[in-house]
């Protein structure tokens, strides 16, 4: 029998005590946060050519590189001593506190449903481009999404160790994919197929454009924090978590280098800023009919790998919130038989394909993007904090990330770029983002609060915080 | 204040509006800046607040890739992709305005920077609470 950590609140089914299992090893950590970013090397991450142009987006995939491994790092060392469900909204209740948490918990629903969302129209929209090349332009790609969605929530609703299984093998192959498309444009002879002296530009925009371009940067390696859901289902979570967390950190390295450097030498810039399936069309723009279907399926995988991560992640975040009454606690199940939070599952499959349908792409990654980005501003402080009132030695740590306070402090730095990025370009929607969190405190601190048990919120066995 | 807090049972109908709540929510917020700017951002192709190059309007003469600033590998390029000078036009000439405004830049600044204050001195009160609860009250022990 699995360890028991999960405790099935009072009105959710069932009164017997079901966990989570734990069954889940360094490579379905890797899976799950590969998985969900890979999508971004095939779609979105372009978006930052269109604000910034090539070289800006270069610049940003590095500096957003940099803002990444400072996450991996403070990651790492949390979610290593905190090993549950929920992952930061978990590490926030222990360290800062109750609407902290609450936050947090939304920015990982928000950030991933709506990810989801837009993974599973790019499925839509491939199959679409796919059907008008043979001939069939008016196919409609809506079915295709829902069935995405809906394939991706059963199999989630079943069990979280064939989901991550399935993420695993395709999360290879989209890789793969990428890797056979830099050797298939023979990048050791240049002009050949790559055209980079031809098609790079100067800035477009000059500086202040590839500052800009630092927004859509994040998607290069949005969601590689989602590796934190998996804390409560992994088996050594000390040794899982970073070793998952800091392969899939260099994997995603690697793929935006290559992804950049194909798409760079084979599109005019203005093209690939607003394509919606950049790798894709740099198959097609190769010539070679084995490498666009090698792309086709690589792009179809990644959207599906992430989608699927997305679905795992985001239930795993409402599901903790209903767990602690912090949402209504019927989210709070546990299925008595696949020992995954189902209603969760369940109750976001209808919001993610409402998310595809009626909002614009652009906005619903911007949402996404800024979730995340909250999520990292919360890190900095969460991680500063953390070693504060837990200094070295007086608790169990499973790693301890070097040279802090460096990343925290670099981390909480790049935010600060990324929201001025995010604002030349997105500022209402940036403003409408702030709204919704703002709104949703107040709600919290004025409403919801009422139903959550105060001392229930601490679970780890450490000491009393230092300063409280 | 040492005691224990017991919090009340929400009943059914209490459960399904609070998860109603935060989903019409985050609808209006998704969608409001897509009403606000959607003079602003009609002729862009994806992309929110988008203009196109001022004092270039629809000129009647014939639209070329030379006209577009495109070079000849470019617009080969352009070609392999499915676009003509005509379907290319919107793309090319479409670009950011990235004219910072001070008075909405500082407002925005303020706005992030206020919720985080107060993010962490409601969320410091409440992790009080919290920590009263669970280790017990400092102020009681010997």
């Amino acid at each position: 029998m699995q360890q028991s950590t999960a405790q099935t609140p009072p009105g959710a089914a069932g009164a017997q005590r079901i966990a989570l299992l734990k069954v889940l090893g360094p490579a379905h950590v890797w899976a799950l946060g590969v998985g969900i970013v890979l999508v971004g090397e095939f779609m979105g991450w372009n978006f930052s050519v269109g604000k910034g142009g090539a070289y800006g987006s270069l610049i940003a995939c590095w500096v957003i590189g940099l803002l990444y491994t400072c996450v991996a790092m403070i990651d790492s060392e949390v979610t290593s001593t905190v090993a549950a469900a929920g992952g930061q909204y978990t590490q926030a209740k222990h360290v800062i506190g109750p609407l902290m948490a609450f936050n947090v918990g939304l920015y990982l629903v928000m950030a991933y449903t709506m990810l989801e969302a837009g993974d599973a129209l790019v499925v839509g929209d491939l199959m679409k481009a796919v059907a008008a090349e043979f001939g069939h332009a008016d196919l409609d790609p809506r079915p295709f999404v829902v069935l995405t969605i809906a394939v991706l929530a059963f199999l989630n609703y079943r069990g979280v160790y064939m989901t991550l299984t399935v993420n695993f093998v395709i999360t290879a192959a989209a890789f793969a994919a990428l890797v056979i498309l830099f050797f298939g444009v023979s990048p050791w002879e240049p002009g050949k197929v790559l055209l980079h002296r031809e098609l790079l530009v100067d800035l477009p925009y000059g500086w202040i454009g590839v500052i800009a371009a630092l927004q859509f940067g994040m998607w290069y390696y949005l969601g590689i924090e989602g590796t934190c859901q998996a804390a409560e289902e992994v088996r050594s979570a000390g040794r899982s978590i970073p070793l998952g967390t800091m392969s899939g950190m260099i994997t995603l390295l690697i793929a935006a280098s290559i992804t950049w450097y194909v798409a760079a030498g084979l599109m005019p810039w203005e093209y690939l800023g607003q394509a919606i399936t950049p790798m894709y069309d740099a198959a097609r723009l190769t010539g070679s009919t084995p490498l666009q279907v090698i792309l086709f399926v690589g792009t179809i995988f990644s959207a599906v790998a992430s989608a699927n991560g997305c679905i795992n992640d985001a239930s795993r975040a409402w599901f903790s919130m209903g767990r602690d009454r912090y949402l209504p606690a019927w989210f709070g199940a546990v299925h008595p038989r696949y020992r995954t939070p189902y209603r969760a599952v369940l109750f976001l499959i209808p919001i993610a394909v409402v998310f595809a349908f009626q909002a614009p792409l652009d906005q619903v990654i911007t949402f996404s993007i800024l979730s995340g980005l909250l999520g990292y501003t919360f890190m900095s402080i969460n991680m500063v904090r953390f070693r504060r009132q837990w200094p070295l030695g007086s608790i169990k740590r499973g790693y301890v990330h070097p040279f802090h306070p460096l990343p925290a402090i670099l981390l909480l730095l790049l935010c600060g770029a990324t929201y001025f990025a995010t604002f030349l370009g997105y500022g209402a929607t940036l403003l409408a983002v702030m709204a919704f969190y703002i709104i949703a405190s107040l709600w919290f601190v004025f409403h919801r609060y009422k139903f959550v048990r105060r001392g229930d919120q601490f679970t780890m066995p450490w000491p009393r915080p230092r300063g409280y | 204040m040492s005691g224990r807090y017991e919090p009340p049972r929400q009943g059914g109908l209490g459960q399904f509006v609070d998860s109603i709540f935060l989903m019409v929510l985050v609808f209006i917020c998704l969608l409001a800046p897509v009403f606000l700017s959607r003079d602003q951002s009609a002729t862009a192709p994806g992309a929110g607040e988008v203009q196109a190059p001022a004092g270039e309007q629809a000129p009647a003469a014939e639209v070329t890739w030379e006209s577009l600033n495109q070079t000849p590998v470019q617009a080969r390029q352009w070609e392999k992709l499915g676009h003509t000078p005509e379907t290319a036009k919107p793309i090319v000439e479409n670009r950011f305005d990235y004219t910072v405004e001070p008075v909405p830049l500082i407002i925005t600044a303020l706005v992030i920077v206020g919720y985080f204050l107060m993010m962490l001195r409601w969320s410091d009160r409440e992790y009080r609470e919290v920590v009263r609860e669970r280790f017990g009250d400092p102020a009681r022990r010997e």
